[in-house]
C-alpha cells in the first residue's frame, strides 16, 4: 500500500500536470468534441507520455487536461488501489500536480480506472476516466480504419452481430464477458473498454461524465452523464452479467464483482471483491465473509 | 440500343466509360436489363468484363456515363447521384455480389450460419433462433450439409465455399444479383453442379443477373440475353441462342467457333 509518507513530493519544475498548456487544450477540445457527440470516436494528437503505450498513456493524458489544482485523484487498475499501475500514476500526478489524491471512492473527483467501474454509484461532481487500449470495437472483424469509419458513419452495425451470432453458435451463450460492445444513446457502436460485462449496467444513465483515453490508437471518446447505455443482444438470447454463487470471502458481499485467487498448490482458492475500498468499507463497516468468519473463530 | 422514357427496364447503362489513366476499361457501354432477366456478358480476359461489373455494381465510379436502377415501387434513378448512404443500403439489400473468388465474397474466419447471418444481421434482424433456421434453410437449397453450419468456409471444398457466397448473397431475396465468374476456378463436374443450383434459384426467385463469364457454356445454361465485349466495347448483343447459333460480329465468331463440341 502506498502511503503519503512514500508519496512523492510535488516537484514544480513540471508544467501542472505533466503536459503543456497547449497540448491540454488540444486534448479538452477532443473531449467536448466528444462529450457533444456521445460514443463517437474523437482523433487527438495523442503524445508521448513518460511510460509505454498500452500501460494508460490514453487515460492519464485525459486526465492531465481535465485535472484541477482542487481535484482528489483516485486511480484503479482491475478495481485496485494497490496494484503497480494504479499506485505509479497515482504518484505521478502528485509528483507533477501536487493533487490529493485518495483511495476512497466517494472522496474522489476524479476516478481514473483500467478494467472495473467502483462498486459505490459515482456522482454527478465526479469524472470517470477510462485507460482504453483498442478503441473500435468493430476492429476485430473489420481490419481497414476506412472501412470501420465507414460503418460507424452510416451506422451499418450488423457485423457486430455477427460476432454475437458466432459467441452463441459456437459457446451456446454470448460469451463475451469484457469489453462488451455497447450502443450510445441509440446511436454509436462504443467499446467500452476491457470492462467486464458485469459493469455495463453501471454505464447506463450514469449521473458521472465518463471519458475514454485510447494513447497508442489517438482517440478520445466520452458518454456525457444520464445517456442511454444498451448492451447489444438478441432477443432471444438477452444480455446478462456474470453472477457468483458464493460472496466474497472477505466482506460476504453477493453483489460485486469477484476475483478468483489461488491460495496455495492444493487447489486452494479465494473470492474475493475486486473493488478494494469497496470491500475495504464493507469490512470497516462490520460486514465478514466466509474466510474472515472462520479465521475469527 | 434504344432507351425510351417510361420504360420498365431494372437497370440501365448507358454511354458508360472507364479509362485508368489512358488505357481503356470500358467504353461507351449501353444496354438495358428487364425485371427476371438474365445477361450474359461474354469477352475473353482483358475484354473489360468485369470493370463494366464493377461500375454497374456501384464499386468503382464511371469516367463518364449513367447508370440507373428502379429502386421497388420508385422511378429510374443514377445510382452515382445518389448518396453513399444510399448507394450501400441497395447494394446490402436489392442487390448482391457474388465474387469468382469465394474468399472474397465470404468472411473467412466466421462459421457458415453467421456468413448466411450477416446480411439479415444487416438488415435488423436481432432474433438469433430465426436467423439460424434461415441459415439452415439455406444450406439446404444450395446443398451444403447442415451439419457443417458451424464450421468455418476455410474448412469448405472450393465448390462448398461458392455454394456459401451464393446462400449468403440471396438470403435477403435481392432483386438484382451481379456474378463474377461464378463458376470459374472450379473443376468441370462441381462447376456442373453449381450452375445447376444456380439455375434452380433464379427461377424459383425470379433473379435479375448481370452475369460476366468468358465461359460460353455457362452463358448458354443460365442467360436469357447476352453481349459480347471485345476492347471495353459492346461489338454484339441479343438472345442467347441467336448469337451463339447465327454469331454476326466477326470476334462473336471467333469466340463461338472456339468452343470445343461435345
Amino acid at each position: 500500500m502506498s502511503t503519503a509518507a512514500e508519496a512523492p513530493k510535488y516537484d514544480p519544475a513540471y508544467n501542472f500536470a505533466f503536459l503543456d498548456e497547449q497540448t491540454k487544450r488540444m486534448i479538452r477540445r477532443a473531449i467536448l468534441k466528444a462529450i457533444a457527440i456521445p460514443g463517437y470516436q474523437v482523433p487527438f494528437a495523442s503524445r508521448e507520455m513518460p511510460m509505454p503505450y498500452g500501460w494508460g498513456t490514453g487515460g492519464m493524458q485525459v486526465t492531465a487536461a481535465i485535472l484541477g489544482p482542487e481535484d482528489r485523484l483516485k486511480v484503479i487498475d482491475q478495481g485496485a488501489d494497490d496494484t503497480t499501475n494504479a499506485v505509479s500514476i497515482r504518484n505521478f500526478f502528485r509528483r507533477t500536480a501536487g493533487v490529493e489524491t485518495t483511495e476512497r471512492t466517494a472522496d474522489a473527483t476524479i476516478i481514473q480506472t483500467r478494467h472495473r467501474i467502483p462498486e459505490l454509484p459515482l456522482r454527478e461532481d465526479q469524472i470517470l476516466v477510462y485507460q482504453v487500449p483498442i478503441p473500435e470495437p468493430l476492429r476485430f472483424l473489420e481490419p481497414r480504419e476506412t472501412e470501420t469509419r465507414t460503418l460507424h458513419a452510416l451506422k451499418e452495425y450488423g457485423l457486430m452481430h455477427v460476432k454475437l451470432y458466432e459467441d452463441i453458435a459456437i459457446h451456446g451463450h454470448i460469451a463475451t464477458t469484457y469489453a462488451y460492445p455497447v450502443q450510445v444513446s441509440g446511436r454509436y457502436i462504443t467499446d467500452p473498454s476491457p470492462t467486464p460485462k458485469f459493469d455495463n449496467p453501471k454505464m447506463n444513465h450514469m449521473p458521472a461524465l465518463q471519458l475514454f483515453g485510447a494513447g497508442r490508437e489517438k482517440r478520445i471518446y466520452a458518454i456525457p452523464p444520464y445517456t442511454e447505455v444498451a448492451s447489444l443482444d438478441f432477443e432471444d438470447h438477452p444480455f446478462t452479467i456474470q453472477a457468483w454463487d458464493r460472496p466474497c470471502d472477505i466482506c460476504g458481499a453477493e453483489d460485486t464483482f469477484l476475483d478468483e485467487m489461488v491460495t496455495d498448490d492444493q487447489g486452494g482458492r479465494m473470492f474475493i471483491c475486486s473493488d478494494s475500498d469497496h470491500c475495504e468499507r464493507r469490512r470497516t463497516a462490520g460486514h465478514t465473509g466466509p474466510m474472515t468468519r472462520d479465521a475469527a473463530e | 440500343m434504344t432507351s425510351t422514357p417510361n420504360t420498365n427496364a431494372l437497370l440501365r447503362a448507358s454511354g458508360l466509360s472507364k479509362f485508368y489513366g489512358g488505357q481503356v476499361g470500358c467504353f461507351d457501354v449501353a444496354f438495358e436489363l428487364w425485371p427476371g432477366e438474365v445477361l450474359a456478358i461474354v469477352g475473353e480476359s482483358g475484354s473489360g468484363k468485369t470493370t463494366l461489373l464493377n461500375c454497374l455494381a456501384g464499386h468503382i465510379i464511371p469516367t463518364s456515363g449513367v447508370v440507373e436502377y428502379r429502386r421497388h415501387g420508385e422511378i429510374m434513378r443514377n445510382i452515382f447521384k445518389m448518396t453513399e448512404a444510399e448507394r450501400r443500403s441497395l447494394q446490402r439489400t436489392e442487390w448482391g455480389l457474388v465474387h469468382q473468388n469465394p474468399a472474397d465474397g465470404l468472411r473467412m474466419t466466421v462459421s457458415a450460419g453467421a456468413n448466411i447471418g450477416e446480411r439479415l444481421m444487416a438488415l435488423g434482424v436481432r432474433h438469433y433462433g430465426d436467423i439460424r433456421s434461415a441459415a439452415l434453410e439455406w444450406l439446404e437449397r444450395v446443398e451444403i450439409d447442415t451439419e457443417r453450419i458451424d464450421c468455418r468456409p476455410e474448412t469448405f471444398s472450393g465448390g462448398m465455399r461458392q455454394r456459401l457466397q451464393i446462400a449468403r448473397t440471396l438470403v435477403t431475396r435481392p432483386r438484382l444479383v451481379f456474378m463474377d465468374e461464378p463458376t470459374g476456378g472450379l473443376d468441370v463436374s462441381v462447376q456442373a453442379r453449381v450452375l445447376d443450383t444456380l439455375r434452380g434459384l433464379v427461377t424459383d426467385l425470379g433473379l435479375s443477373v448481370v452475369l460476366v463469364t468468358h465461359d460460353l457454356g455457362v452463358a448458354r445454361l443460365l442467360a436469357d440475353r447476352m453481349v459480347v465485349m471485345k476492347d471495353g466495347q459492346i461489338v454484339e448483343d441479343g438472345l442467347t441462342d441467336q448469337i451463339l447459333e447465327d454469331p454476326q460480329h466477326a470476334y462473336s465468331q471467333l469466340l463461338v467457333s472456339a468452343i470445343l463440341s461435345a
